[in-house]
């Protein structure tokens, strides 16, 4: 009765068929998460322009994981593929106030749905506290990511 | 059906409160996650209750009337658990909980460095070992890495096989000359898998090897005699036994325990303190800094009385009864494998398996969203769920207010996850 909102066919899926899952070759920074409460681990691969835009022009991943952590780690890469890093970080900001939104009804919150794209599928998470770190594996990695490759191209 | 097993589970069900609540929207509650922590009878928040309502007070210091009576309460309470597991009371720790428990004694090994000769038989040091085995929870591996890391000793471990029990075919290697210390699990929290206990004590014997026995799995489900056993160290948590969170137990024979260092100190555990230095109190109180936890006491001692009453034997036999539903009932599903022993021979009512295509989360999600709560994960246990080669599992574990209801629910409930996440 409740699943259905939390499995929305959307995760469904990118679970059974992932978006940018096998790593790829061109990437600046690899970065490896771990949920230890559960095991669930992924790997990011990210890779972006040297221009002060900082384009994600490559991101790939692997990983190993729950229905929820894998299909919102393939959203991600689809939503940050291609997007300068203020923009994609953006995204990324607006997926964790999603996440800690507790089930409350979107149009109830400040939450820009047109921003989060298919990643507003995964708002039934936010009622399982539980779960919450599963979606924001990926992201979280992402963000890592990001800022690794942000601090690699100003050293260079 | 509640009476079918030996055990009037309606009657017992009737003592805890908690399990008449509905869940996830009116669903009936179906709570087979006690191997984390059990729920708890009417009698044992009574017992808390009163010690705080009547009794409440510092126990071991002060001479008023209420301090008698706590202390009383307290002592009592040590007796109670130690007739539990066949101990005398001065035989007993309490301790936060077992993991803490654990801690103790490899901390009081590492300190023994540096103690008095009465000490020297708990010194680790380069070219000695510690030996586990793979099957531990966290608490009874890591405190045990970190104590060699401390002393510069070797950590060594019995590996698994393939059918979830101690792989014994080099027991004399891996506990050898060396081997200072064999801690293992009686019953594994993951595997339900119930360990040769003798044949380990037996080879510890051999080598002049002390041995701690995690009985947190154990104690809460079988008759338990510390004797029977012949470790020189057990520990188990009391909030798996019905009793309250906040209280664990360490047993030890009485004469390590007096030649034992302190692991935790300041109030309490001090014979004569002078600015200079101190002297420490016999055991158990050597072990016991700090005001403690008199209320938990209290209210472990009332599980205890509780199972007493039931009778462990019982308890046992309808777990094992519960346990062998739960193996056929999801051995028949095609694409679900346990894992774990197959069969109820020396095993518990921990049944742990994975479903093809759906990850434990997955699994667990669907199953909560009918009210039947396991835990999914590696159940602190990781090297456990690497060796089988599964990332997680899920587990149900049993207790004496579970019935075959709630068996038929979970295997239910295992069908309904592949439904609908469209794998069998």
């Amino acid at each position: 009765m409740q699943l259905e909102s939390m499995y929305q066919e959307i995760i469904l899926d990118h679970y059974r068929r992932p978006h940018h899952k096998g790593l790829q070759e061109l990437y600046d920074v690899e970065v490896h998460h771990v949920n230890p409460t559960c095991g669930d681990e992924v790997t990011v691969r990210v890779r972006i322009t040297a221009d002060g835009a900082h384009v994600v022009d490559e991101i790939s991943y692997d990983g190993l994981g729950c229905s929820i952590s894998q299909a919102s780690t393939s959203v991600m890469t689809d939503l940050v593929s291609g997007k300068p890093l203020e923009e994609a970080l953006a995204v990324q900001q607006e997926f964790l106030t999603l996440m800690q939104s507790k089930g409350a009804d979107i149009a109830d919150t400040d939450i820009d749905e047109d921003l989060l794209e298919d990643a507003v599928a995964f708002v039934g998470v936010s009622r399982y506290p539980a779960r919450i770190k599963c979606a924001l594996l990926g992201w979280m990695a992402f963000k890592d990511a990001a800022a690794q490759a942000v601090a690699a191209k100003e050293q260079t | 059906m509640s009476t079918l097993l030996g055990l009037d589970v309606t009657r017992i069900k009737a003592d805890f409160p908690i399990l008449s609540r509905t869940v996830r929207d009116g669903r009936r509650l179906v709570y087979l996650d006690s191997g984390a922590t059990s729920q708890k009878p009417v009698q044992v928040l009574d017992a808390e209750r009163a010690f705080y309502t009547q009794h409440n007070a510092a126990v071991h210091r002060g001479a008023h009337q209420l301090a008698e009576e706590a202390t009383d309460a307290y002592e009592s309470a040590r007796a109670t658990i130690a007739a539990f597991i066949g101990a005398q009371p001065d035989e007993i720790v309490f301790t936060k909980n077992a993991t803490e428990g654990i801690n103790l004694v490899a901390y009081a090994m590492s300190n023994a460095t540096t103690a008095g000769p009465e000490s020297a038989r708990f010194v680790v040091g380069p070219g000695d070992s510690i030996v586990v085995t793979e099957m531990e929870h966290h608490a009874n591996l890591v405190p045990w890495q970190m104590l060699a890391q401390r002393t510069g000793a070797t950590l060594r471990w019995l590996g698994l096989t393939d059918d979830g029990r101690l792989d014994l075919s080099n027991l004399d290697e891996v506990v050898d000359a060396t081997t200072k210390m064999v801690a293992f699990v009686h019953q594994s929290n993951v595997l339900g898998t119930i360990n040769p206990v003798e044949t380990l004590v037996r080879r510890a014997r051999e080598v002049g090897a002390l041995v701690l026995v995690d009985a947190c799995q154990s104690v809460p489900h079988q008759s338990t005699d510390v004797h029977a056993i012949g470790a020189d160290f057990l520990v188990f948590s009391g909030h798996k036994m019905l009793g309250p969170l906040g209280i664990g137990v360490l047993w030890g024979r009485p004469e390590l325990l007096a030649a034992m260092p302190p692991f935790l100190t300041g109030g309490s555990m001090i014979e004569v303190v002078h600015m200079e230095g101190s002297t420490f109190a016999a055991p158990p109180q050597r072990f016991e800094a700090g005001v403690p936890m008199a209320a938990q006491a209290v209210g472990l001692a009332a599980a205890c009385d509780y199972l007493t009453s039931i009778g462990m034997d019982a308890v046992a036999a309808h777990e094992h009864e519960l346990t062998g539903r739960a193996i056929e009932g999801l051995s028949a599903l095609p694409g679900v494998r346990i894992i774990g022993p197959v069969t109820t021979e020396a095993r518990g009512g921990a049944v742990s398996f994975v479903v093809d295509g759906i990850h434990p989360h997955d699994v667990g999600q669907v199953l909560d969203d009918r009210g039947v709560e396991v835990r999914v994960g590696h159940h602190c246990a990781w090297p456990l769920t690497r060796r089988y080669g599964v990332p997680a599992t899920t587990r149900a574990t049993f207790y004496l207010y579970n019935d075959a209801a709630d068996v038929d629910a979970l295997v239910d409930a295992v069908k309904a996850a592949q439904a609908f996440f469209g794998s069998a």
